[in-house]
């Protein structure tokens, strides 16, 4: 019962979303924060200068793969395994948004 | 001045050389750095501060060869030289000034074998800034069990400096690495990274001003120059305008330098590293993870950790307490049974007291100390992070400050300076605005006390013991107060830039119980010299206050009290033979005259002085003494109540706990009810008690401010917060 009105306020508020950007909805990338569990991606750019600064040190350069291998319980931060040597990095969501995935 | 090239000449000179080689170990976080530095180390490490900032900078003294010793500075982990904290601030100010004091003859590179393209990241900065260096190649166990084979001679060719393969855990080749460490190096002929053609005129002009010996030196002060201590305020507006003049984008920059070194370690590594991975199986690391940051399981195998730290500190830390609180007592009951005279109960009762008071801390202090080193070491603390971030976040803290709020739970001191990991200004300030709020393991002593007294030893519901209970709500209640407050001030600062999150998850390792062994050390030590000094110092100090009133207020009570008694009183045989009589009598006159004693001691007017503002609270004056002397340190409260009330007291009273229910008030019942127990207890909790955390407070804020907001915002909690306990409770 809930659930559903839920459903009818966030509903417009998508549509609106989507049809007041459409540039946007056209050239959204996925991000590695769009990754699903255990799925691979590789890296193509950083969107954000500042982060990218920090990213590039800890090893997210662009061409390297990037896969998601766990969500902290409450779905924020991520675990992202990075390259072939298999380090993993904790990152927030909101952090990963920033990290494009090559198509 | 003090230039390597002037010191070392040659290997026959630096054994003679008035100073010995100074040694800088630098590299990423988690490659090894701490275990070198214990291995090369050992003992001989002494913690002191970096000029002007603070966070903890370790020296030691490594005994290269029979005749020849190095100072090793270690420097905090790192992932480049572009500083994202203050931490990593202090490599920059000391790697940036050739003609330092404490310039390094040359540095030590840790790196992990099985991470070399990211950890070669900051040795080819570190290359390009002209340091001589030693490659030190750690975890390279790991590295072959990964199936990676490092082509050493070629990776010497292609970087240009000598390196070390070793396992730095387990002790292997560190004897190669001093043997290298103690011959003379060369600045490294290889350059990695050469600043693009449009920057040189830029450069150029900032290394003719400054003098400096190359151009990427020079880039580093275009980039950082107002993050660089030694230089003149002038000297920035210098590089401020040169920056503007040439429209210099140091984002960019830094940002082309990062893809543009990267590129080349590409190359390098293409002809030096082979991977043969014979199976793809998931590392252990990761299926350990899958277990310790499941959405159920991780916080509940977190919230046992928790436990079993808190069992370790209030369970198993009691049997050595009470060795050396029996101890103590033993050793005073000897002395004052064989000599007598002020002096020796000033030595018994003034020392000795106060000595006790600091050595019952270290079995609890160890056991804290150890059990956050073998977090730390295991890699869990960085999950522990992980897992607290979305929770901690809508109190305006980050998961990082998570491990300063449980530090805190054994001293404010070292868990504010360890919020310096924290990279945002907003997180960090409202991480140190509450640590101290996290009942630090210096008011263990006041709770133990004063909950022993007023709670039955019994258990509850089958399991828990009541005493237990009452003792985690205190935690508690500390825990929340804490998140409350950060929430407070979440509203009101504002935020001075974004904060980040991204941290490496290092691989799950036994700990190394050499490192774990020396934390401990270390903190035990720390405690003993620096609080300890304080403790024993306030313990005399108190005695004599507590010994000697003005003028002669302490005789006229006593006679005074004395004439009273005798008023009417008139035996044959005088007054010592009634004495000898009536031993009841006796005593209790003696118990009287020593209450006088004291009422009329310095100390006791003081305590009057303040009564009236915390008679609200359910205090006398002789809590009041204990209130003021616990802004010293909040363990001093012990040390005054049991001074205070041992003062002219039978010697053989036994502990403090007798003491205290013995005490009555002025109808005769015991004056320590619940009521006034739960009030000071809660007092505990929040009141900003201790002048450490606030000088801690003001060196790590640079601001008088946050030290001052701290001291007024919890002291008035306290003060409201145990008016209402007693209000409610009487």
């Amino acid at each position: 019962m809930f659930v559903f009105f839920l459903n009818k306020l966030f509903l417009p508020v998508a549509l609106f979303r989507r049809t007041s950007q459409p540039a946007v909805a056209v050239t959204t990338r996925r991000t590695a924060k769009d990754l699903r569990l255990g799925e691979t991606g590789t890296i193509c750019c950083l969107e954000d200068p500042e982060m990218a600064l920090k990213l590039l040190e800890m090893g997210c350069i662009p061409g390297v793969k990037v896969r998601l291998s766990g969500r902290a319980p409450l779905g924020d931060p991520l675990m992202l395994v990075l390259g072939d040597q298999e380090y993993t990095l904790s990152v927030r969501a909101s952090e990963a948004a920033t990290i494009m995935l090559k198509e | 001045m003090s230039k390597p090239a002037d010191v070392a000449d040659g290997q026959q000179a630096a054994s003679t050389t008035v100073r010995p080689l100074r040694i800088a170990l630098i590299g990423n976080p988690n490659s090894g750095k701490t275990s070198l530095f214990n291995q090369l180390t050992g003992l001989n490490q002494k913690v002191g501060n970096f000029p002007g900032v603070t966070v903890d900078r370790k020296t030691g003294v490594a005994q290269l060869t029979a005749t020849q010793r190095a100072e090793i500075i270690d420097l905090p982990g790192t992932y480049s030289l572009y500083p994202k904290s203050l931490d990593e601030k202090v490599i920059t100010d000391l790697l940036y000034d050739k003609g330092a004091d404490n310039y390094p003859d040359f540095v030590v590179v840790t790196v992990d074998a099985n991470n070399l393209r990211r950890s070669l990241l900051l040795f080819t900065q570190l290359g390009d800034l002209g340091l001589p260096a030693v490659l030190a190649l750690n975890m390279m166990d790991v590295a072959e069990r990964h199936g990676v084979n490092i082509d050493l001679p070629e990776l010497e060719r292609e970087l240009g400096v000598p390196i070390i393969p070793m396992n730095a855990r387990k002790g292997i080749g560190v004897a190669a690495l001093k043997i290298v460490m103690a011959q003379r190096l060369d600045t490294p002929p290889v350059r990695f990274w050469e600043p693009d053609e449009q920057m040189l005129p830029l450069v150029r002009q900032i290394r003719y001003y400054f003098n400096l010996h190359n151009d990427y030196l020079a880039l580093h002060y275009a980039q950082q120059f107002r993050q660089i201590g030694f230089l003149s305020a002038d000297e920035k507006t210098h590089i401020q305008e040169l920056t503007q003049k040439y429209a210099f984008d140091a984002t960019a920059q830094q940002a082309a330098e990062t893809i543009g070194r990267y590129a080349r370690i590409n190359e390098i590594l293409l002809e030096t590293v082979t991977v043969t991975r014979t199976e793809q199986h998931e590392p252990v690391s990761n299926r350990i993870d899958k277990v310790l940051t499941h959405r159920v399981g991780g916080y509940l195998i977190f919230l046992s950790i928790l436990f079993l730290l808190f069992q370790a500190i209030f369970a198993w830390a009691q049997y050595p307490m009470d060795w050396i609180d029996q101890g103590i007592s033993g050793l005073s009951a000897v002395i004052q049974e064989n000599f007598h005279g002020p002096l020796i109960r000033l030595l018994t009762e003034g020392v000795l007291a106060g000595l006790g008071g600091v050595l019952i801390f270290i079995p609890q202090i160890a056991l804290l100390f150890g059990f956050l080193a073998v977090l730390e070491e295991t890699g869990y603390m960085a999950r522990v992070t992980f897992l607290m971030d979305k929770l901690m976040r809508p109190f305006g803290l980050s998961g990082k400050s998570v491990v300063p709020l449980i530090s805190g739970l054994a001293c404010a001191v070292p868990a504010i300076m360890g919020a310096r990991t924290i990279e945002s200004w907003k997180d960090r300030m409202i991480t140190i605005f509450v640590t101290p709020l996290m009942s630090c393991s210096a008011r263990i002593p006041v709770y133990t006390v004063l909950v022993a007294l007023v709670v039955p030893d019994e258990a509850a519901w089958g399991i828990f013991n009541l005493r237990g209970v009452a003792l985690m709500s205190l935690y508690l209640l500390g825990l929340f107060s804490a998140l409350g407050s950060a929430w407070v001030l979440k509203k009101v600062l504002k935020a001075r830039e974004r904060s980040y999150f991204i941290m490496e998850f290092p691989v799950y390792q036994w700990p190394r119980w050499k490192n774990v062994g020396l934390t401990i050390y270390q903190k035990v030590q720390a405690f003993v010299l620096q609080a300890g000094k304080v403790i024993v110092a306030i313990s005399v100090l108190l005695w004599v206050l507590a010994s000697y009133g003005p003028g002669q207020r302490q005789e006229a009570a006593v006679s005074q009290l004395i004439m009273r008694q005798n008023i009417g009183f008139n035996s044959p045989g005088g007054v010592a033979e009634f004495y000898k009589q009536h031993p009841d009598y006796k005593a209790n006159l003696d118990r009287q005259v020593a209450s006088a004693r004291l009422e009329n001691s310095y100390a006791g007017v003081f305590g009057h002085l303040i009564e009236p503002a915390i008679r609200p609270l359910g205090y006398d004056w002789k809590i009041g003494i204990a209130l003021l002397t616990s802004f010293a340190a909040r363990e001093v409260f012990v040390g005054t109540i049991s001074t205070i009330y041992s003062v002219g007291q039978d010697a053989d009273m036994g502990t403090l706990q007798q003491k205290l229910s013995a005490e009555r008030d002025a109808n005769g019942q015991p004056f320590f009810t619940p009521a006034r127990a739960f009030s000071l207890l809660v007092f505990y909790v929040f009141a900003m008690q201790c002048m450490s955390t606030l000088a801690v407070t003001y060196r790590e804020t640079k601001s008088i401010r946050w030290p001052l907001a701290q001291l007024i915002y919890m002291t008035g909690l306290a003060y409201a917060a145990a008016f209402m306990v007693y209000q409610a409770l009487t």
